[in-house]
Formats: C-alpha cells, structure tokens, sequence
C-alpha cells in the first residue's frame, strides 16, 4: 500500500505501525509518531492499522531554539 | 530563587540549543552559562538514522532540564500534536508553546496561542506561552492555565534587544505575581541585564549566543549579565532624572575668592 511517511510517498507492505519502523530502518527508541495528525504512543504502534493513503510523521529530538 | 511550575531553580537564564557550530560547543556553552534548562524541539527523523538519538544522549549528559518547543508550528492543531509528541519524546509535561502567526516577524498568532494553551493546560501540560507584551493576552494565557508566560521583547533572531520598554514595565506592573520570561530578541548581555532590572523572573535566549564570535565566552558573558540585573532590580535602582544632582556635597567647599 502507499503511505506518505514524513512527507514522502511511500509503497510498503507493513500493515501496522510498529511493523513499518521495522521496515524503514528506524530504531523504535527515540521516535514520537503521528498518523494523520494524531499521535500515536509508542505503546499503540504495534495495535495501529495501517490504511492506504495514512499520512505518518515519525519525528526524533533535535535542536531547538 | 526562581519557581516555575513547582520547580525551583537557581538560574535565571534558559538556553536555546539550536545553530553551534557543534554539538561539543553547544555542550560547553550550556555548561558556561550556569543555565538549568534547555531548549528542545523535534524533527522529521530520517529513516536508518540515529541523528535525534545522538542529540538527546548528549542533552542528557549534561543533566540540565528540557523544554521541548513547538517552534514552526502555525496552526493550534499542529502545536498540540506537536506538544503531545515532545511530551512523549523527552518525557516531561513543560512546553514552550510557540503558534506563528507571521512568517517574516515571525509574531506569535496570539488567538491560536490562548486555543492551543487551553486544550494543553486541560491535557496536564504546563505551558510556557510565547507571546507579545500584550496585557489583554496574557490576561487570556493566564485564564487559559497558563503559570508563566513569555513576552517577546523583539523578534526572534533579531538581536535588536527591548524595543517596547515602556510594554516591558506594563506587563511586569500588571502581572506582579506570575513569573515573566523574556524569550526572543535578545542580542546582547546589556539587553538581559535592562530586562532583569526592570524585574523580569529570567530570560530565554538561543541566537545570541549561538552565532556569536564564540559562543561559550558569550553563554558566559549572558550567565554573568543576568546575575546582575537580577541583583540591581533587588537592590532598588535609582530612577532617571531630568537634572544634575552633585554626587559629591558642596557643603563645607572651601572659597578661594
């Protein structure tokens, strides 16, 4: 299915959150995630379903002013 | 000693984080100012990479407290998911809630400011409003949950230090009681030490420091300016007169004519 993650599309097979990080090649630790807008606690990511068309964020720390 | 939300602190000066020209000196000028909190935000992480990882170790190595900004944001609905993300992220319940309202000031949109400090406030969040010396405002911040709040005092980066001291002044008279942060337009130590004089609880600061020539003599330089304003504001300055007054008495001047 097509997601856009952090703004890129994406075609993928993962059908849950958790399993799409896996995927993409993030460490699960020092992530916070959205999906169309909301978030999603770390402790959802492997109960949330992923539907064609999902817009994720998946953000870490950096610098700020 | 300064109390926000509960917490008491002994420095009166917060940091920004961001635009060293390394992390190591970033680091070094965290530690040079004496600061105790830090400013913090988050970002679209890339995939494979630890770069948000590496950051926050760092941050936390110096065992300073964070305040996660929701820097960028120009709607409420991103800055409440942006601050229900930090929360989660770094793990505490402050933010620096900044709703943009114009891109070339740079301006707080200070109607969504009172929205998104509403729905957070409710949500347990303790948030620390960046706003304008608007009273009316920080009147609604306050009414909204607010128990700090944070008035421009020039726009961000701009290094132009108070530009409205008389706004300054009005919102320290009208909110005597709830701890007033400078945060944005600072340029210089001067600027710290006048804005702490005029009793402001603390500033907040990034830029000047960040891009000055050297960044940990200026962190500092910065420490240093809000101590003393801080203790020139306890002590009582003199207030400004039109005429001269001899500082040294004429009685007892001898006459040579």
């Amino acid at each position: 299915m097509k997601l856009t993650v952090n703004g890129e599309v994406r075609e993928v097979t993962s059908t849950t959150l958790a399993a799409l990080l896996d995927e993409l090649d993030y460490a699960p630790d020092f992530l916070a995630t959205a999906r169309n807008g909301e978030i999603v606690p770390a402790a959802e990511r492997s109960r949330c379903a992923l539907k064609d068309g999902d817009r994720i964020e998946i953000l870490s720390p950096m610098q700020g002013g | 000693m300064l109390e926000l939300y509960g917490e008491t602190l002994s420095s009166r000066l917060l940091l920004g984080t961001a635009q060293y020209p390394s992390p190591a000196i970033m680091a070094d000028a965290v530690r040079a100012s004496g600061c105790e909190v830090v400013t913090v935000s988050l970002r679209r992480e890339m995939a494979g990479n630890r770069t948000g990882g590496r950051f926050w170790e760092l941050i936390r190595e110096l065992g300073v407290r964070v305040l996660p900004n929701t820097a960028g944001c120009h709607s409420v609905k991103e800055a409440v998911t942006t601050a229900q993300m930090a929360r989660e992220l770094f793990g505490t319940d402050w933010i620096k809630l900044e709703v943009i309202g114009n891109h070339d000031t740079l301006q707080p949109d200070v109607f969504g400011l009172v929205e998104a400090a509403r729905i957070l406030s409710d949500d347990g969040f303790r948030v620390f409003p960046y706003t304008t010396d608007d009273l009316v405002v920080g009147e609604r911040l306050l009414e909204a949950g607010c128990g700090v709040l944070m008035p421009w005092c020039a726009p961000i980066g701009s290094a132009r230090g108070p530009i409205n001291v008389d706004g300054l002044r009005a919102m320290r008279g009208a909110f005597h009681d709830i701890p007033l942060i400078v945060d944005a337009g600072l340029g210089r130590p001067s600027h710290a030490a006048m804005v702490m004089e005029l009793g402001f609880d603390a500033v907040l600061l990034n830029t000047a420091v960040a891009k000055a020539g050297d960044p940990v003599a200026m962190a500092e330089a910065f420490g240093g300016a809000v101590e003393a304003g801080r203790k020139a504001f306890l002590a009582g300055p003199l207030e400004p007169r039109d005429m001269a007054v001899p500082s040294t008495p004429v009685i007892g001047k001898a006459v040579f004519e």
